[in-house]
């Protein structure tokens, strides 16, 4: 009944405004770029110094010195640029980015974000630009799904993971439904077609309520056509 | 006459004295002075703090450093990659400490320490495990976290092309934190894929002018 991972980065990428500024995290939202629609010219954002970032290279034209914040060769759109780091987090800390669409572990209903470390990660604990992004961006999204793989719901009360920033998540997009984050806690703005609300708070770890008119979340069969 | 050129990994990482801190530039490998950081280990500074996005992959480059045992500190944003082993195996044995902080805080951290400001509040980590025990003040309704400077006594970087003044360019995202680190050390060394003499750089490109750095040395880029 939900939508897979290509068909929620294609409902998020519906929302992006033609002419915004994105910076996608690593994972799940780097699909989003492969379902801008048409006509509509985004400027993808990457941490490591790059403004117009494009689709990966062809094998045989990758080089090592053009990546983007997952260390995967990228091409450089015409128009785009390359900075130093400092310009490239002053551009997210200060809030000149438009949009960011990160994933997560948890989101509670006073949309703060949990989305760096578990406490039962037996990796090292590593942040990159999380906290960066999610603190300094005007608008945050996150892609994820609506529970965990064991059923535990990721829209929670309160978050138990560490938290990556209080307060600053604006919507979720799930597989299940489209939530905002408003000062009356979650609102289902979109649920997936055959889902009752009810079905949904089912799922969902912290009190839920719906917009006046909620629509029906729903996104084309993609198949294989994601890169 | 100024002449930054050096010719041997000898000069190029002279004086580097035991218990410095070395900013390192690189995301990943990209911009990453491998090859000073692998001559750094025959240089034999030790007791080492080194700032680094990155804590290093394979057995090469900062992985090198670290696997002879020079580096007492690393400060990254990141260190899982994939082969990012050296740095698993030294934590697990309690043989490294590691500070992580996020990515925009270190660099903006370092920006401050050449700036000359003695320290800026910031939204990031604030309400976070990585902002407890940092002083914090709310400004336009946000809590904020005091960040400190962070110097240097030595960056490594590698750049593009540096010119006989020392004035550098970058390659592509390899650029990441090579302008940053130049500015925030006493001592700034970078090696470059070419040398050129004074003037052949065009003026208008040149992303990290010369007061900045202190020694270039041509490494040829590594195929």
């Amino acid at each position: 009944m939900g939508l897979d991972r290509n068909q929620i980065a294609w409902r998020i990428a519906q929302d992006i405004a033609d002419g915004s500024y994105v910076n996608l995290g690593i994972g799940m939202p780097e699909l989003v770029a492969d379902y801008i629609p048409e006509g509509r010219e985004i400027v993808f954002h990457s941490e490591n110094g790059l403004l117009g970032m494009g689709p990966k290279p062809p094998k045989d034209r990758e080089d090592h010195d053009l990546m983007n914040a997952g260390k995967k060769p990228v091409t450089l759109v015409p128009g785009g640029a390359y900075f130093h780091h400092t310009d490239s987090f002053l551009m997210i800390r200060g809030g000149h980015l438009d949009l960011c669409v990160l994933g997560a572990y948890q989101i509670s209903e006073a949309g703060d974000l949990a989305n760096w470390a578990t406490d039962s990660d037996k990796r090292l604990p590593a942040v990159g630009g999380a906290m960066d992004l999610a603190a300094g961006t005007p608008r945050v999204v996150a892609m994820t799904t609506h529970c965990a793989r064991d059923g535990t719901p990721k829209l929670l009360g309160e978050c138990t993971f560490p938290l990556t920033a209080a307060g600053v998540v604006d919507r979720v997009y799930t597989d299940l439904a489209v939530v905002d984050v408003t000062p009356a806690g979650f609102v289902a703005r979109e649920i997936v077609d055959g889902m009752t609300l009810d079905e949904l708070r089912d799922r969902t770890g912290a009190r839920l309520t719906a917009a006046e008119n909620p629509g029906i979340l729903k996104a084309p069969a993609l198949g294989h056509a994601a890169g | 006459m100024i002449d930054k050129r050096v010719t041997s990994f000898e000069q190029a990482l002279a004086g580097i004295e035991d218990g410095s801190t070395i900013l390192v530039s690189g995301f990943g490998n990209a911009g990453s002075p491998i090859e000073l950081l692998e001559a750094l280990v025959d240089q034999g500074a030790r007791d080492l703090t080194v700032v680094s996005n990155n804590a290093g992959e394979g057995e090469f480059g900062l992985a090198a450093l670290m696997r002879a045992g020079r580096v007492r500190k690393i400060i990254c944003s990141y260190p899982i990659t994939s082969g990012s082993v050296v740095v698993d195996e030294l934590h697990a044995a309690g043989k490294i400490e590691l500070e992580v902080a996020p990515q925009g805080t270190i660099s903006e951290r370092m920006r401050a320490a050449a700036a000359g400001i003695g320290g800026f509040y910031t939204r990031t980590s604030a309400g976070t495990r990585l902002g407890e025990g940092k002083e914090t003040r709310e400004f336009d309704g946000h809590p904020h976290v005091l960040e400190r400077p962070l110097k240097g006594d030595v960056a490594l970087l590698r750049a593009k092309t540096g010119d006989r003044w020392g004035n550098l360019v970058y390659n592509m995202t390899a650029r990441n934190f090579g302008p940053t680190v130049a500015m925030a050390a006493d001592l700034t060394i970078a090696q470059v894929d070419e040398t050129v003499d004074a003037g052949e750089l065009d003026p208008e490109i040149i992303v990290t002018p010369g007061i900045f750095v202190d020694r270039v040395l041509r490494v040829p880029r590594r195929a």
